[in-house]
This record gives structure tokens, sequence and C-alpha cells, in this order.
């Protein structure tokens, strides 16, 4: 991409065809990955995976649209619970197994997405801090509902003590198949014509109306789309955890999310990948370390906590703030980026 | 009628503690336009030093009286100077940058406290009690219409009502007869015109977060005689007496004690009286499914004024 003049952009055709390759590259690397790295290695990878895509869909509403919502574990347990309530009940087999559970994840990702759409409505009313709570406050209700209800109709959902028993589907392959697509999919988003918009409302909401953007729709659009990739992260891990529990996407997950946007550079597709697998693997690392290092591990919430404010008071845009990793600071800025 | 009456004054007793934490984002968001997340974990170390202090208190001072005195003392000051640097350290430095940011350092600060508490060497994740000082019993007891159980106002009950009334009028006198109270005033009307008037909106500011904090330690003092004290929970009552101060019209300190007593009654009544007991679960949500509706009808609340969007 950097080497071509910008307004000639790849023709669309053969990106499609890049990711279908990639796709295929990583079924080989599953093989790979299986076969030489230690099953707690793969666990971990995994682990990064579904941070990657919860932290690229976040950073489209936070980062990119500039929504500040609270709420992103919420959708990640609505994805987890279709799916996970759905292959629990029906405990698919064989092929048919792994079909069903291509099948829930996106279910479940288009569940989420129905909950995006019913907390965007908010969202056009509200700016900023408001927005955070109310959006804290649909997690929380989320959570209580989950908390309460113990079966819908022949579906068991567990109640407060969770959900167990749910069949083992994911792995390397999918996961990284679905950060494939989630990551090209919203980059490919925010860098079309289409995608300039959810920009603009970040820059000045105001502005952007004035101009003709129906900041409505986008904004609304925004947390469909991140809402979606959310609920496929849930169901993805869902199926790799094999039991669930309402407690698990409350309030702290939602703002580990938001600590990986904020860190990674809010508006920087990279720097939320980077700061999802550096914020994953280096409690796991810090915890298999011998010596004073292990109790860092114990202390990953207070250094977490104290990463965020000493980031807002030193660099509030973030590592990369919006650039994306490639972007030397040298450069001028393009329009798409706007002064930084 | 007997259950309504009992449950009417529960809620008043669990709203009240509501509103005393609701006054301390009111004020701040009056004048800094600012969330402070961390305002319910001020309320959670208030809880815990309650637990310190009572520990120390039960071994070495006699007087009930005496002992509550230095309980309630030491964590409105141990708050006091908690709130005054978090607002200096954390606040003070990001004063011109964008809300977000500030609210983000809020969300940090929030987690530092949590998280930091639940070290074992400060006080560690479990559940602990305070010692108990005084005894819960009831005080004022009644009969309304022959029923056979009677309506009964118990001494924490009356200590919270009685505390919370005497601060509310406390911090009215402040805010309406004072020099500094006509200056919070100005400062959360007009920041800069203030500022520009000769008055010391830092002091001012330092100031507010003092006194919220010291409110807040009154409220964690009152919950600490009444429930369990562990690092966490500081949460919830955090984001209902947020609730409950954008119920009432955030910014405006009537409006909190009003939110705050609402939903303090709408919880107990839900959980007491309207909802089967199977259901009663879903009452912890009430709070936040009122926090969403207010804020798509009326966001300026019930007293607040309406503010205009300028370019």
């Amino acid at each position: 991409m950097e080497a071509l003049p910008r307004n000639k952009p790849l023709p669309g055709w053969l990106l499609n065809l890049t990711l279908l390759g990639m796709m295929a590259a990583l079924l080989g690397l599953n093989a790979v990955v299986n076969a030489s790295l230690t099953d707690y290695a793969v666990e971990v990878l995994i682990h990064i995976g579904l941070a990657m895509i919860l932290a690229v869909s976040l950073n489209l509403i936070n980062g990119i649209t500039g929504q500040f919502s609270l709420g992103h574990a919420a959708f990640m347990a609505i994805g987890a619970y279709t799916g996970g309530v759905l292959m629990c009940h029906y405990q698919p087999a064989g092929w048919l197994g792994t079909a069903a559970f291509v099948g829930v994840t996106i279910l479940g990702g288009l569940v989420a997405a129905l909950a995006g759409l019913v907390v965007g409505i908010p969202a056009l009313r509200l700016r900023g801090d408001y927005l955070a709570i109310a959006t804290l406050g649909f997690n929380q209700i989320v959570i209580t509902c989950l908390q309460q209800i113990d079966s819908v109709g022949p579906f068991t959902t567990g109640g407060a003590i969770g959900l167990f028993g749910i069949p083992h589907h994911t792995n390397f392959f999918w996961v990284y198949t679905w950060v494939l697509l989630c990551v090209v999919g919203i980059w490919r988003l925010v860098r079309s014509g289409k995608g300039k918009p959810f920009l603009s409302i970040r820059e000045d909401e105001i502005a952007a109306g004035a101009m003709g953007v129906n900041t409505t729709f986008y904004k609304v659009a925004a947390f469909v789309v991140g809402a979606f990739f959310a609920g496929v992260a849930g169901s993805l891990s869902a199926m790799f955890e094999l039991s669930i529990s309402p407690t698990s996407f409350n309030f702290m997950r939602s703002v580990e999310i938001v600590v990986m946007v904020v860190l990674g550079g809010s508006g920087s597709i990279t720097g939320a990948m980077l700061a999802a697998a550096v914020l994953t693997y280096l409690p796991e690392q810090l915890r298999i370390m011998p010596g004073p290092l292990h109790a860092l591990a114990d202390w990953r919430w207070v250094i977490y906590a104290l990463l965020l404010i000493v980031m807002m008071l030193l660099r509030p845009a973030g590592l990369l703030g919006k650039r994306e990793i490639w972007w030397t600071r040298k450069r001028r800025p393009t329009p798409l980026e706007g002064p930084t | 009628m007997q259950v309504f009456l009992q449950q009417l004054i529960n809620g008043l007793s669990i709203g009240a503690v509501y509103a005393l934490i609701a006054l301390g984002y009111t004020m701040v968001y009056g004048i800094l336009r600012l969330i402070n997340f961390a305002h319910g974990d001020v309320y959670m170390v208030g809880a815990v030093l309650a637990y310190y202090l009572s520990c120390w208190a039960q071994k070495h001072v006699h007087s009930t009286v005496a002992a509550l005195a230095i309980v309630l003392a030491g964590a409105m000051i141990g708050c006091a100077v908690l709130g005054f640097l978090i607002e200096f350290l954390c606040y003070r430095p990001l004063r011109n940058r964008p809300r977000l940011v500030a609210l983000i350092t809020a969300i940090g600060v929030s987690l530092f406290l949590e998280n930091l508490f639940q070290y074992d060497g400060i006080f560690g994740a479990n559940p602990r009690q305070m010692a108990q000082l005084i005894v819960v019993k009831p005080i004022v007891s009644f009969h309304i219409g022959g029923s056979p159980t009677a309506v009964v106002i118990s001494s924490v009950d009356a200590i919270t009502l009685g505390l919370s009334l005497v601060l509310m009028l406390a911090l009215s006198w402040l805010v309406l007869k004072t020099r500094t109270g006509l200056a919070m005033r100005a400062v959360s009307f007009r920041f800069d015109t203030a500022a520009l008037m000769g008055i010391n909106t830092n002091r001012i500011i330092s100031i507010t977060f003092v006194i919220g904090s010291a409110l807040a330690a009154v409220a964690g003092c009152i919950d600490a005689m009444r429930y369990d004290i562990n690092p966490l929970m500081g949460v919830r009552p955090g984001i209902v007496a947020f609730t409950a101060a954008v119920l009432g019209g955030i910014g405006s300190i009537p409006g909190a004690v009003l939110g705050g007593l609402m939903i303090g009654m709408v919880e107990t009544l839900l959980k007491g009286l309207i909802l089967p007991s199977a259901y009663s679960g879903f009452a912890d949500a009430a709070a936040f499914v009122v926090l969403i509706f207010i804020l798509l009808l009326k966001p300026s609340g019930l007293l607040g004024k309406k503010a205009l969007e300028k370019v």
C-alpha cells in the first residue's frame, strides 16, 4: 500500500484474492503451530487473537468515530451466550459441528450487532461522558439479566453460575481468520470513501453534520459493525473456554478493552492490535517468570491503572496516536489523517 | 401498608447514602464537567478507613459516641486528603485538555484504587466486617392499623438519616451563605469569567473535591456499618449515585439529594414490594434502566438547567 500513490488504490478483486490466500496460509500455519508449539503457547496466541478482534472493533467505535463506549464486553457477552447456548443445547458433532460453529459464530455477531443498533440509537442524543456512562449502564443491565435468567424456553443459560459443557471448536485457524476479516474489514471500511464520515465525526461532529454527513447513520453504523465483531469474539471465546459466566463480561472486561485501544492510540488499527498483543502476552510472561518479576503479575491491574493515568498525563494520544505502525513521524499528514 | 411504610423507611435510609455520594459527583461535574469515576472508590476508601479506625477504637475508646466520632472524623479527613491528592495529581494537569482525556484518567484512578486495596498488605480482596460499635436494634417501632408486625426504624437508619440531614443542611449553608460558596457557584456558572473576577479557581476546585470526598467518606462509614467491606464495594453505589445525580439534574445540589432519595426508594420498593421475590434480583438493574431513560428523555434531569451546545 505504502509504495503506491494514494489516488490509485489496489483493485478490490486483488485484495479479496490476497485475503483468501492469507486464509489458506493460515490453515497451513495452524498445522505448524499446533505441531510445534505447546498447548499453553497456542492458548496464549488464541487469547491474543481474541483481544485483537475486541480491540480493533472497539477502536472503530471509540478511536475512529470518537464515540466513547464503555460497554464493549456486553456485546461480547451477547455473542458468547448466543453461540454458547445454541451449541450447548444441540451439541452437533463432526463436520456438522464445524458448520454449526461457523454459523453460530456469525449468528452471535449478528445478534450482538442488533444490540449495537439498540445501543447506537441513544448515541444519537448523547455525547462524550454521557454516552460512556449510558453504555456502562447497558453493560450492567446485560450482566444483571444474564445473572437472573436461568433458561430461555428449552435453552439453558445457566444464570449466575454460568454455562458449562460448550463443545470445543475454536482453534488457531478460526481465531486468526476472524482477526483477518475484522482488521481488513474495518481497515477497508475506514479507508474507503464511505469511511471518511466516521473520522469526520470524531474530528468535529457539528462541522461534519454541517457539511452534510449523516452523523446519526454513521454513529449507529460504527456501533453495529463494532458490536458484530465483539459478538464474534465472544462466540469464539465461548467455544474455546468451554464455559461462560456473566461476571467474566463485566465492566472490568470493558475497561480492559478500552485500555488496549487507548494505549495503542485511539484511531490507530495497528496500534490497537499491538496493545492487545502486548497486554495479553505480558501478564502471561510475567506469571511464568521467577523471582520478583513474578510478583508483578499480581500487581498487573495496579500497573494497568497507573499506565493509563501516566499515559493520559504524558501522551494522551496513545503510543501510536492516530498513526499506523509504519507511518513515520516526519511524513506530512495526508488529508485523511488530518493534523495530529 | 405496613410493608410499604417499612420499605419506604429502608429506601430513605439507602437513598440518603446515595444522595451523599451523588453530592460529590454533582459538585465536581458542576464545576469541571467531569464525571469523577474515582468517586465511588473514595467512598470505598471511607469504608476501609472506618474498618481500621473502628478496630482501633473498639480497643482504646470506651464511649460509643466518642468512638463513632473518631471513626467518622478520621474517615472524613482521610478521604478529604485523598480527594485533594487525586485532583491535584491527576486532574489538575489535564485542566485544559479534552474532557475525554480527563474521563479516562478518572477511570484509571478508579481502577488504581480498587486494585491497590485488593492487595493483601493494604486490605485484601476478601470482604471484612467493621467492628460493631453500635448495636443494630430498633429504636422506634410503631403499629399501623392493627397490623401484627411493627414498622421499625433501626439505630443505623436513624444515624444515617440524622447524619445526612445535618450534613446536607451544613452543605447548603456553605454553598448559599459563605464567600467560598459564592465563589463555588460563580466558578460553576462561568469558569473563565469567575477566574477573571479574581477567584482562585484552583483553590475552589480543591475545596469542592475535599467536601465531596468527605461526604463520600460519611456514606462509606454508614455502609460499613450495614454491609461487608471489600475493595470493589464502591463500583455499584458509585454508578447508582451518579445515576441519582443525573436524575436530579447534574450540577444541581438539591437535585442530587432528590435523585438519591428517589433511586433508593425505587430500588427498595421494587425489591421488597413490587417484583415477586423470584425476580427481585432484577431490581439491581433498575437504576441503570432509569439512567438510560433519563439520558434519552430529559438529559438535563429533574432540577437541572438545559445546556446549550455552542460551536
